[in-house]
């Protein structure tokens, strides 16, 4: 892992990351300074913070595989084997932006004492477990799609689809059955969708009042329970995984 | 010594490589020449194990280089577009490959010298002018005085000064008994170094020989 | 009104009580060791306007019936333990009965009987007070009796189910009942009403019963002031009543997903004022309501502030503050009888260039996203994602669906003073 230490160096070095630390840092810093932690608040900073991770990560890793080509091949002459290789570049792309991410975030909500607060930790687990869901999903796109532009498009794209689109379709879905007892296939939907999930996590810790009448409860209730946690992890897990290991195989059969 | 045994490539339909088999000797200089899309680069990377090949086998040394990432370690290349990592300083790609070698004996400090860059050494990449990390390439491809050598048109960009210490290594190397392959457009460069041509036409060696053949060759191509 | 009336009539009946007991002033003591050692014995030996005392100690009866004009006072320690026998543990059948400082408890649960710590039936002007009732199943139940008080007890029960438990303090067909100043805790309802006329409640603290807080039904003309009704499993509900005035109550905690800060249900010709809602699953869920003012109450933290369904007409919603909570206005029609005018609310982005105080844009407090989640529950859970946003805003530009005559034409831009 000589060239994790290398790879590290060099993103954290770059300007992206210490942007997308000042950003969150600001952001996190304005919305404490001005409020008290509330309620209100968490889901300001959620919103935020749900938005720019997937974002960030997906077209940051996606271009970053893209501007790396020639590096990669001079990394691939040297004897090393090429998953090694694969897990640095990931490693080194997704740390730095965890890193700054968890300090953006985190040095605000400690200086005014709600580091702590479940709340804020839910919110910060859940974002380190997206940069790593897509930075995976954008190394996936960067290895397979060869073509910058359309790497990156696509990219932008399957950001647009979890963010936006996906919840659109649940929509359109619950309305369509809403005379069937619809709170089973919505969760298992949510579970899906990394993103949701993580949200779904935040807002049941802050015990908002979003999650009302009877789906709200059968939703605490799902996600309160063992089992329920069980999942939601296993499916972000499974989320970091899948596109890793797809992006893996077709990183060590590349032709380059 | 790097033995080419019927190497076919093929994206898609498009056959890049037509049951190649070449063998590269140690001491001896070899351009690979040919028009662009003949397979130049892509014999290359088969060889570097950039490229998977479809069918056929290359052995460097007695490993096979298709599977066997150990063959690396005593592989030297240098590619015609340098990039690096942008807030990389040239010192620390210099170290990084060092470390991936994990070999310790090298001749990075002479090349350095050689090549005039101790006063770019700690400039991050990105501030390097193409000739610049050309040469940063060149000590990395250089500094373990491997037993095969593979440069990808290796004065292309490099002033005059450092392009006749690229060609003095380039003896150097042979003199040592590395197998040396080099790909470049400058027929008299090739002239000067190569001992050997291969001339490459949609992905089969329509000729071998002296340099001096292939000049004739190419004479009557055109 | 209702206070205004009772507060002289109920001095009255007191001086009258003093005025009786004073005249055969005869104490009756009862202790372990003396010439009375229960209750009943002592009850029953006692003539019209004695005072039966308690002295310290546990007295294991129930069934204790008093038939004339009596005190019946404990000392501090003075204990009447039903141990759940059968039966209700004090029952008052005549006017001008006291009863205070005593503890009782373990009233028998019934699922045919409404056994109760203190039952006053028929009576007119008694009075409970300083009373602990632990476990009392129904711990102070009137029924068809007129000017009485409860006040300042504790009345605590432990039952996890309705079927299993009883109210706090439970009136039927009576008139002029004063409550105030008591602790209610763990019941079925805090404080049952049912055809109770000028009934008033004042000062309580009614928190963690398992079904309301308050549940009142066809009881006209009363009036709730000052009360606290913390974490009752489904809130506050008041159906089918008239002249109800409810004032400086705080309606917190009731969260669920059939919870309730306030029900109104079939409520006409009320008043609503300083009452403050925080955090509670539904603040205000209002049915075929009419003529109701709401005026210079707080929203906060609720999920929905005010659900005011379409067959609520002529409310007037104005000075309230809404601050924080998920949906501050929804219903479920498209017209509106109603008004609302100068709210603050906190989800108001207009501007105020003549710095009246008013905005300058009228708010629509009717998200389209309210609307959806009231029509299918299930899309609640996509609460605060990019996507309802991008809804609610597509809406708020260009209306279709949210009712546009449900408007604060004058919203406040700050909160509004209390």
């Amino acid at each position: 892992m000589r060239l994790l230490k290398y790879v590290l160096r060099d993103i954290s070095r770059g300007r992206w990351v210490l942007l997308y630390f000042l950003f969150f840092f600001a952001v996190t810093e304005g919305l404490l300074f001005f409020t008290a932690g509330e309620a209100k608040t968490i889901v300001g900073l959620m919103n935020v913070v749900f938005l720019l991770i997937p974002l960030a990560s997906i077209m940051f890793g996606t271009l970053h595989l893209h501007n790396s080509r020639d590096f990669i091949e001079l990394i691939l002459t040297q004897p090393v084997r090429r998953s090694t290789v694969f897990c640095a570049l990931y490693l080194g792309v997704a740390i730095p932006f965890v890193c700054s991410f968890l300090l953006g975030v985190g040095i605000p909500a400690f200086i005014h004492a709600a580091a702590f607060s479940p709340a804020i930790v839910t919110l910060l687990t859940t974002g380190a477990a997206l940069t790593f869901v897509f930075t995976s999903i954008a190394f996936y796109l960067g290895i397979v799609i060869n073509d910058k532009a359309a790497g990156m498009g696509l990219a932008f794209i399957l950001w647009l689809f979890f963010t936006v689109i996906y919840d659109g379709v649940l929509l359109v879905i619950t309305v369509m059955f809403q005379d069937y007892p619809m709170e089973q296939p919505t969760i298992a939907m949510v579970i899906l969708n990394p993103i949701d999930l993580a949200r779904i996590a935040v807002m049941l810790t802050v015990d908002y009042a979003a999650l009302m009448g009877y789906t709200g409860a059968v939703v605490q209730k799902f996600f309160g329970s063992g089992f329920g946690v069980m999942l939601s992890a296993m499916s972000l897990l499974l989320w970091i995984a899948i596109p890793f290991g797809v992006g893996l195989r077709s990183f060590n059969n590349k032709d380059w | 010594m790097i033995v080419i045994d019927h190497l076919t490539k093929r994206f898609g339909k498009h056959t890049v490589l037509n049951n190649l088999s070449l063998e590269f000797r140690p001491g001896t200089v070899t351009a690979i020449i040919g028009p662009n899309g003949s397979g130049k680069s892509t014999l290359m990377k088969c060889i570097l194990g950039l490229v998977k090949p479809t069918e056929g086998s290359v052995v460097i040394n007695g490993f096979n280089a298709l599977t066997d990432v150990r063959c690396h370690a005593d592989i030297g290349y240098m590619a015609q577009i340098a990039r690096y990592p942008d807030n990389l300083k040239a010192r620390e790609v210099i170290d990084m490959v060092k470390g991936l070698r994990e070999r310790t004996a090298d001749t990075s400090d002479t090349l350095i010298n050689a090549f005039d860059l101790k006063p770019h050494l700690n400039k991050p990449m990105r501030t390097l002018s193409g000739g610049t990390r050309q040469k940063v390439g060149a000590v990395v491809a250089l500094m373990f005085s491997p037993h095969s050598l593979l440069l990808d048109e290796p004065t292309a960009g490099l002033d005059p000064v450092a392009s006749q210490q690229m060609k003095d290594q380039i003896e150097a190397a042979k003199i040592r008994g590395a197998a040396v392959i080099i790909t470049s457009h400058i027929i008299a460069e090739i002239e000067e170094l190569a001992d050997r041509a291969v001339f490459l036409h949609e992905g089969m060696v329509i000729h071998e020989g002296s340099v001096s053949s292939i000049r004739q060759q190419l004479e009557v191509l055109r | 009104m209702a206070l205004s009336t009772m507060i002289p009539t109920m001095m009255l009946a007191a001086t009258l009580m003093v005025l009786v007991s004073m005249a055969n002033a005869e104490t009756i003591k009862v202790s372990k060791n003396g010439r009375f050692t229960s209750v009943r014995q002592a009850v029953s030996s006692s003539q019209r306007g004695d005072v039966v005392l308690v002295e310290p100690g546990v007295f294991i009866e129930s069934n204790i019936v008093i038939k004339h004009p009596l005190e019946l006072r404990g000392r501090k320690g003075a204990v009447i333990d039903g141990n759940n026998t059968p039966g209700t543990l004090i029952s008052v059948e005549s006017d001008s009965v006291l009863i205070s400082d005593l503890e009782l408890r373990n009233v028998a649960v019934s699922y045919v009987d409404d056994n109760a710590a203190i039952k006053i039936i028929n009576s007119k002007h008694c009075e409970v007070l300083r009373c602990r009732i632990l476990n009392g199943f129904f711990a102070i139940y009137l029924s068809n009796s007129e000017h009485c008080r409860v006040a300042d007890n504790i009345l605590k029960a432990d039952k996890d189910f309705e079927m299993n438990s009883g109210n706090g303090i439970h009136c039927w067909t009576s008139k002029d009942v004063y409550v105030s100043g008591n602790i209610i805790e763990g019941h079925r309802d805090g404080i049952y009403f049912e055809f109770m006329n000028r009934g008033t409640v004042v000062g309580n603290t009614i928190r963690n019963n398992i079904r309301y807080g308050l549940h009142f039904m066809f009881s006209d003309s009363c009036s709730y002031n000052k009360n606290r009704f913390i974490h009752n499993g489904a809130g506050v509900a008041v159906m089918f009543t008239h002249y109800v005035q409810m004032m400086d109550n705080t309606f917190a905690n009731n969260w669920g997903p059939t919870s309730y800060g306030l029900l109104l249900k079939e409520i006409s010709d009320s008043h609503l004022s300083g009452n403050v809602f925080d955090r509670n699953s539904i603040a205000i869920h209002a049915e075929g309501a009419a003529r109701i003012l709401l005026e210079h109450n707080v929203f906060r933290n609720n999920g929905y502030a005010l659900r005011l369904l379409g067959n609520c007409v002529e409310t007037t919603v104005r000075d309230n503050t809404f601050e924080g909570n998920s949906f501050d206005v929804t219903t479920n029609s498209v017209n509106s009888q109603n008004t609302f005018i100068n709210n603050y609310w906190s989800s108001y982005v207009g501007y105020d260039l003549n710095k009246d105080g008013i905005g300058d844009v009228p708010f629509h407090p009717v998200r389209l996203y309210s609307l959806l989640v009231e029509q299918v529950p299930s899309s609640v859970i996509l609460m605060h994602t990019p996507f309802v946003n991008i809804l609610d805003l597509a809406e708020r530009v260009l209306p279709t669906v949210t009712p546009e005559t449900l408007v604060d034409s004058k919203p406040r831009m700050s909160v509004p003073k209390q």
